[in-house]
């Protein structure tokens, strides 16, 4: 055990230090509080920025433009992008998980074909999985995919596809073979948003935003060299997409969250409760030391994880530790967030009177959906309990 | 940055999980238990031969000087197993408070006996209003002689000599001293006895100045929160083993979501305090300046995960958890005993909270 940088992480670090001292916006907060439609050419000049460093794929090989970093380089990068509160990247999913899957899953001529759109941000990328009818249980989809000749004719319904709204291409997941067992008849084909019989609708989620949509296929026609990995054999394809979602998150979480909770002390130093400071009134202390603590456990399980995983390689069950952690952790949060700003923390953005322009409340209720996204708080704790623990499976 | 354990320290770990499988398996400990004092001097001098007794403390005084990463590994093998009698009190305790306030000489004449395993001691701290404050304590030695009573001592009635806060120093009392009376207290920990100590004139040699306490109360801290995580991992495995076997309605009650995602929360939260106890281990090794943050983090943490690991553990073991022969409760007992002891997770999160909203954060060493 040596929690000390080495060499090239500290080399690794201070490169990206100076890259991003010289080239991160100095204006991301006149555009943050932005709807992101209007943003997003600011998001996409971004990326390409990074791009042109090297920085927009670091986890990526080398052949594929990214420096074949570590998951601890990964980790030091998500900590410097959040210390100098750099602005997301546009095609966020397109790097972070369908990029990585096309990598380890396509044929040459897709990651030629594919690759480099992903890093330039010319083509964003979105995420087909859920329908309506198959949440947690993906494997019970059913949006259809029938083979003419060189091409598949895809029916059916996607829904809470973020990104949608901007895709140019989907990771659609379809049923190639309705007879096979669910798991066996699924494959994964790479869909051009544009293509005809595509329909996109806004979906209005609880925030009031449209982060994400309900995608329609009517009789789209998919060229079958668009198949990513082999026929019917989707599930595994799919599942290393949603391993790089659950690792992922959690790195760069520890910086924002210790953003969140600093902010927190500071306005509990100047919030009055029973005539002092809610900083010290004792329950409030109890809880933001509570909170704090956790921070920093989340990150010493990060950590922790990661070094198993760099013995071992892929990302496995032991992710759904840090989703669960993060996700919930995150709840307990802004539910502390509410107690210390007490009637205003139900002010949004646009009343004048709001605390940090409406920030808590927004995100008092976008945490909601973090238990829900990426595979609900349940579907981790089976995943604990059958793969990690190797308790029977309940369904 | 390498947050898992190197090839030696696997080794040490595996090796201390297999000597205290050995040589104190629950057979063993649940015979000591029923003894007065817990201790069992065959199995006292095991531990010395394996070097555990030094485990930590400099090679001058017969020690092994390895580091807190290495003593935390060692505590949650002994915590796993439970291991009963006066390790804690005599090792980790006395020891880090002998190593961190004594001269050289006076380490001669108390460390060296303890790394060569001919002594036993323990460290008496707190007074009857039970508090972890140190402005709380009362006794005041004069004249080298004490006179007051100090409570909630572990293993007093087998130490060779007692180790003794006071206001105005550091001090040690022969167990022969006169003066000297120990009393038992009937605690819930069986394995780990507790004791009412009594002076009236008794000499006391002091040793040290009081300052140098807190970093050995920190390393105390730590290595009793690795204990928990120990006891924690034992008290998961016994009930997974529990939730795979034992079949009601026609199927393993591992089946059922209300047992398996308790389950999954008991391995989260003991995953958890390991994470933050091994940290906390490194902190204190490295000196970092977090060490003192990050010991509260993982007591105030692994305090309240081992009560609820606990508490799932009997729960998904029913009618059978609430047996006096089912080991649980044992985990359960000692849990309780070391969630009060160096201050409840209450008091822990108190000192987070001054240290980060009073003092404006010495936060945890970010990368
Ligand atoms: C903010 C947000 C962004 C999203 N982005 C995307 C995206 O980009 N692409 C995409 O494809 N999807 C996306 N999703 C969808 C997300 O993956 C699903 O909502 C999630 O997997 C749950 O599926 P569901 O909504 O159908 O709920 P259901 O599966 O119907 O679950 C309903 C409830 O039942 C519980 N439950 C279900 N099965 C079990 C079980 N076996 N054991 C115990 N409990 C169970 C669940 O935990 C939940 O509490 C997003 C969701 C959110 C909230
Ligand atoms: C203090 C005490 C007094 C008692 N007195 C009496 C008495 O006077 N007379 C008498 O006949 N009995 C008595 N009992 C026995 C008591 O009724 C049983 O212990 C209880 O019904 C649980 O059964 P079990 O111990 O076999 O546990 P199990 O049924 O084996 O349960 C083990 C665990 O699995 C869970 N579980 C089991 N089935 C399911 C399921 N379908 N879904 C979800 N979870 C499940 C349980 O909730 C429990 O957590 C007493 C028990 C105690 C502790």
């Amino acid at each position: 055990m040596d929690l000390n940088l080495t060499s090239e992480e500290l080399q690794f670090r201070d490169e990206l230090r100076s890259w991003l001292a010289s080239n991160v916006p100095k204006d991301w907060n006149e555009w943050r509080e932005k709807p992101i439609e209007e943003s997003f050419p600011y998001l996409r000049a971004w990326q390409r920025k990074l791009q042109e460093g090297r920085w927009a794929a670091v986890s990526w090989p080398k052949e594929y433009a990214g420096r074949s970093a570590t998951l601890m380089q990964q980790a030091l990068f998500w900590e410097e992008m959040a210390r100098v509160e750099a602005p997301p990247m546009a095609n966020s999913l397109g790097l972070g998980l369908i990029g990585p899957t096309i990598i380890a899953y396509g044929t040459e001529a897709q990651k030629q074909r594919y690759i480099p759109k992903i890093l330039s941000a010319e083509e964003i990328w979105c995420q087909g999985f859920s329908e309506p009818n198959a949440g947690s249980d993906l494997a019970g989809l059913q949006t259809q995919a029938v083979l003419h000749g060189d091409h598949y004719v895809v029916n059916g319904q996607k829904v809470w596809t973020s990104y949608g709204w901007v895709g140019d291409w989907c990771e659609l997941v379809v049923r190639t073979d309705a007879t096979a067992a669910k798991h066996k008849g699924l494959t994964v084909v790479l869909v051009d948003m544009k293509s005809p019989g595509v329909e996109v609708r806004p979906l209005r989620q609880m925030t009031g935003e449209s982060e994400f949509n309900e995608l329609f296929f009517r009789d789209v026609r998919v060229p079958a060299e668009n198949v990513l990995g082999k026929v019917n054999d989707g599930w595994n394809v799919a599942m290393s997409t949603l391993m790089y979602e659950r690792g992922s998150y959690g790195a760069r979480l520890h910086l924002i969250f210790k953003r969140y909770i600093t902010r927190l002390i500071e306005l509990a130093r100047n919030i009055q409760r029973n005539g002092r400071p809610a900083a010290q009134d004792p329950i409030i202390r109890q809880k933001l030391a509570q909170c704090s603590a956790e921070i920093e456990i989340m990150r010493f399980n990060q950590m922790r994880a990661f070094s198993r995983l760099t013995a071992t390689g892929v990302p496995g069950p032991e992710g759904s530790i840090q989703k669960i952690f993060w996700s919930e952790l995150n709840q307990r949060l802004q539910q502390i967030a509410q107690e210390i700003l007490g009637s205003y923390g139900q002010l949004l953005a646009g009343d004048p009177r709001a605390i940090d322009n409406g920030m808590w409340s927004y995100a008092y209720l976008r945490t909601r959906g973090n238990t829900i996204e990426a595979g609900t708080s349940e579907v981790q704790r089976n995943i604990i309990g059958h793969f990690v623990l190797g308790l029977p499976r309940s369904y | 940055m390498q947050f898992g354990l190197s090839e030696s320290q696997e080794f040490l770990k595996d090796s201390a999980r297999k000597f205290f499988a050995g040589e104190c398996p629950s057979a063993q400990m649940r015979r000591l238990m029923e003894t007065d004092t817990a201790y069992d001097a065959a199995l006292w001098s095991k531990l010395t031969d394996q070097g555990y007794t030094g485990i930590i403390f400099p090679e001058a005084y017969g020690g092994v000087g390895l580091g807190k990463v290495e003593l935390m590994l060692l505590m949650e093998e002994a915590g796993r197993a439970l291991l009963p009698g006066p390790f804690f009190a005599t090792v980790v305790l006395a020891g880090s408070v002998l190593d961190s306030v004594c001269s050289p000489a006076h380490k001669q004449k108390y460390l060296a006996p303890i790394c060569g395993g001919e002594a036993r001691s323990t460290v008496a701290i707190l007074e009857s209003n039970a508090s972890w404050n140190p402005r709380d304590i009362q006794l005041n030695a004069a004249n080298g002689k004490l006179t007051g009573e100090k409570y909630f001592v572990s293993d007093a009635a087998i130490a060779d000599f007692i180790i003794v806060v006071a206001r105005n120093g550091v001090f040690v009392v022969n167990a022969k001293a006169p003066g000297l009376k120990i009393s038992p207290m009937i605690a819930m920990d069986l394995t780990r006895k507790l004791y009412v100590v009594e002076f009236n004139n008794t000499p006391a040699e002091e040793i040290g100045a009081i300052t140098g306490l807190a970093r050995a109360f920190d390393v105390a801290t730590a290595a009793l929160s690795a204990e928990l995580v120990g006891g924690m991992q034992r008290t998961l495995d016994i009930t997974v083993e529990y939730a795979k076997t034992r079949k009601q309605f026609g199927k393993p009650i591992g089946t059922f979501q209300a047992v398996q995602h308790q389950c999954a929360d008991m391995y989260l939260e003991t995953e958890s305090s390991r994470s933050a106890v091994y940290y906390a281990g490194w902190a204190l090794e490295e000196n970092s300046p977090d060490a003192a943050i990050a010991v509260s983090i993982a007591k105030m943490y692994a305090s309240d995960a081992a009560r609820t690991v606990g508490n799932r553990g009997i729960q998904i073991h029913g009618g059978m958890g609430f047996t006096w022969e089912n080991d649980v409760h044992l985990y359960y007992r000692r849990a309780k005993g070391s969630e009060t002891a160096f201050g409840d997770a209450t008091f822990h999160r108190e000192r987070i909270a001054s240290m980060v909203i009073d003092a404006g954060g010495v936060a945890a060493k970010s990368a």
